[in-house]
């Protein structure tokens, strides 16, 4: 089986969790979509770090950001598709 | 005996049974530790002293017991008792300052009908509590160390679980195989318990659904909501700091509402939960999954479940924490790969596989029970062997 380079919980998550331990920018990465066993592609624009998510659709700033099929925040700067997502640019909507 | 509902089930469930101590009341561990208890903080060195002469006994040293009142001190009591009463101890040896509150603490360990005794520094000093302690831990150690383990059935074992140092692989795999674990477990009657208040914040409307009643949904949140106005009452920024940790968030973890979702992998998909425990309280209802209010700090929800009967422990972690239990054996499993090749000797169980689709989580789940089992019969895991003792007491709040 070719390698999987990110997971994706949900169909409609907007964010996979890259479980590889490097995936370089510019690279064309596939994930495995959990939930209806599915490949999907995506092009990485940032090196993401192993466990680190990469976003899979461009999500506007203030959007919320979607993992498990819930609610997990929300973006505080736009998060273009293929972006490392994390604290630099998202943000609980707790506490 | 275990109690079937189906042939398959039946034969399943046999296959599960294990070699464990059974306890004057019935209840049964998986360890047979001699206990040398303190009450309190000062008398920490006389019970170190007497597990020093006498090998095979464990002192269990903490921080607290002096001047607490209220809640937190029921609480103090419902631990240190909790944790004499575990059927993975033998017997007891409980050393306070005082002989008032050491006797409350050896009347509540008694009524499993286990050996205890107590004994009071004021009045005779470190020495002679040590010399006498140390004769009454040396007839217990020697009565311990005869009993036989005997066959038990699945539906006698109380397992808990809590993750820590989570990172996305967490909620990916590691906590899900715990999930499937509890899922072909409470089945066959099981009891099963998870915690972490604080952790399950922002699915905790999720977590509420899965709840076996009205009733206990609302008990849940409204221990839920409780633990959260106490975060919101001395909060003094957005917890970036603490929740999730720097570990978390190395390893790819944002936010608390990813965190608290990856969490809740843990109690898999068909159970539902019985009851909400207060931190540390003994279930009542029989068989079942349950919820206790604790910290989502590691070793003070491990030393709550353990004080609550709880005899085997299931710890997912991401990064690679290295927490143990004097008492309950703390299973480690990770599906992180990195975590799992450069922090080998903590890790019991690797289950990375599923991440590289080598491993199914039905096989995973397997692989848990298998470990799990191994475990109750006598396999140290690894945190046994490396000498992880976290005893850690929750305090509520200051003492008077």
């Amino acid at each position: 089986m070719a390698t999987t380079h990110f997971i994706v919980h949900d169909k409609a998550d907007t964010v996979g969790v890259v479980v590889v331990e490097t995936v370089k920018a510019g690279e064309t990465i596939t994930g495995w979509v959990l939930e209806d066993d599915s490949t999907i592609k995506i092009k990485a624009l940032d090196p993401v770090p192993l466990g680190h998510k990469i976003a899979l659709v461009d999500i506007k700033k203030d959007a919320t950001v979607l993992k498990y099929g819930h609610d997990i925040g929300r973006a505080s700067a736009p998060i273009a598709k293929g972006r490392h997502a994390h604290i630099h640019n998202m943000k609980t909507k707790r506490w | 005996m275990a109690k079937t509902n189906g042939k398959s089930k039946g034969r399943r469930a046999k296959d599960l049974d294990f070699w464990g101590y059974r306890r004057e009341n019935g209840r049964v561990g998986v360890r047979n530790h001699v206990v040398i208890l303190p009450l309190d903080d000062l008398s920490n060195a006389a019970c170190e002293a007497v597990a020093n002469n006498i090998k095979g006994t464990l002192a269990l040293p903490h921080a607290y017991g002096r001047l607490q009142f209220g809640e937190d001190l029921e609480l103090h009591f419902r631990t240190l008792i909790g944790t004499g009463s575990s059927p993975n101890v033998a017997a007891c040896v409980v050393i306070g300052i005082e002989p008032q509150w050491t006797a409350r603490v050896v009347d509540g360990i008694k009524k499993t009908g286990k050996p205890v005794t107590g004994f009071a520094i004021e009045g005779t000093g470190d020495i002679g509590t040590i010399a006498a302690a140390s004769r009454m831990a040396q007839e217990y150690v020697q009565w311990a160390t005869e009993k036989q383990r005997e066959r038990c059935a699945v539906d006698e074992l109380w397992i808990s679980t809590k993750c820590g140092e989570s990172d996305t692989t967490s909620g990916l795999a590691s906590c899900p195989t715990v999930g499937n674990l509890i899922d072909k477990l409470d089945p066959m009657g099981a009891t099963t318990c998870f915690g972490e208040t604080s952790e399950l914040t922002g699915a905790e409307v999720v977590c509420a659904s899965r709840a076996v009643d009205k009733k206990i949904q609302e008990k849940f949140l409204g221990t839920w909501r409780a633990y959260n106005a106490m975060i919101e009452r001395h909060k003094t920024n957005d917890l970036r700091d603490s929740q999730p940790t720097k570990g978390n968030i190395a390893g790819g973890l944002t936010t608390i509402e990813e965190k608290a979702f990856g969490n809740l992998q843990k109690i898999g998909h068909k159970t539902k939960f019985i009851d909400v425990l207060k931190p540390a309280e003994e279930p009542k209802k029989g068989p079942g999954l349950y919820f206790m209010d604790s910290s989502s700090a590691a070793a003070e929800c491990v030393t709550l479940q353990a004080a609550a009967g709880f005899v085997v422990h299931l710890f997912p972690t991401g990064q690679g924490n290295v927490i143990g239990n004097p008492i309950e054996p703390v299973i480690k499993l990770t599906a992180n790969p990195k975590t799992a090749r450069e922090m080998k000797e903590h890790i019991d169980l690797d289950v990375s596989g599923i991440l590289r689709r080598e491993m199914t989580m039905d096989e995973a789940g397997d692989a848990l029970i298998d470990i799990t089992i191994r475990t109750c019969n006598g396999r140290l895991t690894c945190a046994e062997a490396l000498g992880h003792r976290e005893f850690v007491l929750t305090k509520l709040y200051q003492s008077a």
